[in-house]
């Protein structure tokens, strides 16, 4: 558990968060390497299912970054992706896993210090909570696979 | 359109936790518009039941399809290459989907992943509201479109009742009095002379009264 490194993806708006950590990398700051950065048009073109897909992959974290509330390029992806994640994270909780491995954040293209500072945060957050249940079942499943049946193999080699 | 809530997802793991190879079958009619059951609701509810069952430390294997109507025979007919594979089906359609898959397939067990609410309408985006009871002798045209069987508490014909106040119904103040609704509309039509008409005691046999009801037409036979 002490050597735990969670995987976390990051769902970042091209026109804020995404270019926030392109400032973040021009002003030669540092953020954990276990976010993975997923550039999306808006933060409003991802859906729950993105981040239960990420979840039951085994990441063990999920973010949505979006613009600041009222800047969304496109008027309201942003207000959207956080009722989307506010839904995942029920879902999240129906199924007995952490509802704060899925977090909304909002920040605009300026903020490459917070977009470092909120990497950190999330990636220590994580850590702390260990890694996502169903990424050891994975693991169980690769290394034990009686009973499990050919496409079971499959899905969990995934 | 007929609505429909997916059930909660540890109601759904009890119906299907003895099984190991799942179909999971969306519909791509209703319950895809009222986001209840069609192909994005399909790989979200596969998703969080394999997350559940993985964190019980069980894999369960779902294959995912959509039908384009699972209340036709010749879509249900889609899932013959695939029924042998499984051990249990469920179903994310309205009533009748399920209860054709059951008819088709009677050796294969039949879940529910939704309930089937009524017949309704978007209001706006994520909220739907009943419109109709399929009473079979439809009122509409003497009401000013205005359904108060579907729509009145207490199905009245000639309302409202004293339950009306300030247009809304006296269940609660989000329910709007469909007598009111239904003056308010023959008002702006000039037609309020209709509102006189004292409509008959209604033949409830043409609705569910009459029990399980069919339509036959010869003409397509």
């Amino acid at each position: 558990m002490e050597d735990f490194e969670p995987v976390i993806v990051a769902f970042c708006c091209h026109y804020c968060a995404y270019t926030a950590a392109d400032m973040a990398g021009s002003l030669r700051l540092c953020y954990p390497p276990n976010v993975k950065i997923i550039r999306v048009p808006c933060s409003g073109k991802v859906d729950t299912i993105h981040l239960m897909q990420a979840i039951k992959g085994g990441a063990d974290g999920v973010y949505v970054a979006g613009c600041l509330e009222g800047d969304c390029h496109f008027k309201s992806g942003n207000a959207k992706a956080a009722r989307r994640v506010v839904y995942a994270k029920r879902l999240l909780n129906d199924v007995g896993i952490e509802p704060e491995r899925i977090e909304m954040i909002m920040m605009s293209a300026g903020m490459g210090e917070r977009f470092a500072a909120t990497a950190e945060e999330f990636t220590a957050k994580i850590r702390g909570m260990g890694p996502n249940p169903v990424k050891l079942m994975r693991a169980t499943a690769i290394r034990d696979p009686h009973n499990v049946s050919p496409a079971h193999k499959e899905s969990a080699a995934v | 359109m007929i609505t429909a809530e997916r059930k909660p997802i540890q109601e759904i793991m009890n119906l299907v936790s003895p099984y190991k190879n799942l179909l999971l079958v969306g519909c791509n009619e209703c319950v895809t518009v009222c986001s209840a059951g069609g192909r994005k609701e399909v790989a979200l509810l596969s998703s969080a039941l394999q997350v559940a069952f993985m964190k019980s430390g069980r894999i369960v294997h779902i294959q995912e399809m959509t039908l384009e109507r699972q209340c036709d025979p010749e879509y249900i007919e889609q899932l013959v290459p695939h029924i042998d594979s499984v051990d249990a089906v469920l179903s994310l359609a309205c009533g009748c989907g399920v209860q054709e898959i059951a008819r088709r397939f009677k050796e294969k067990m039949v879940f529910p992943g939704v309930n089937t609410k009524f017949m309704g309408a978007s209001e706006r985006p994520g909220v739907w509201a009943e419109r109709c009871q399929g009473c079979g002798d439809c009122l509409l045209g003497v009401t000013g479109g205005i359904c108060p069987i579907a729509r009145c508490s207490k199905r009245l014909q000639n309302g409202p009742c004293g339950g009306s106040s300030k247009g809304k119904c006296e269940i609660g103040p989000d329910v709007d009095c469909a007598w009111q609704l239904i003056w308010d509309r023959l008002k702006a039509l000039g037609l309020q002379e209709r509102y006189e008409t004292l409509l008959p005691a209604k033949n409830w046999r043409n609705g569910r009264g009459g029990g399980p009801r069919k339509i036959v037409r010869e003409d397509l036979m």
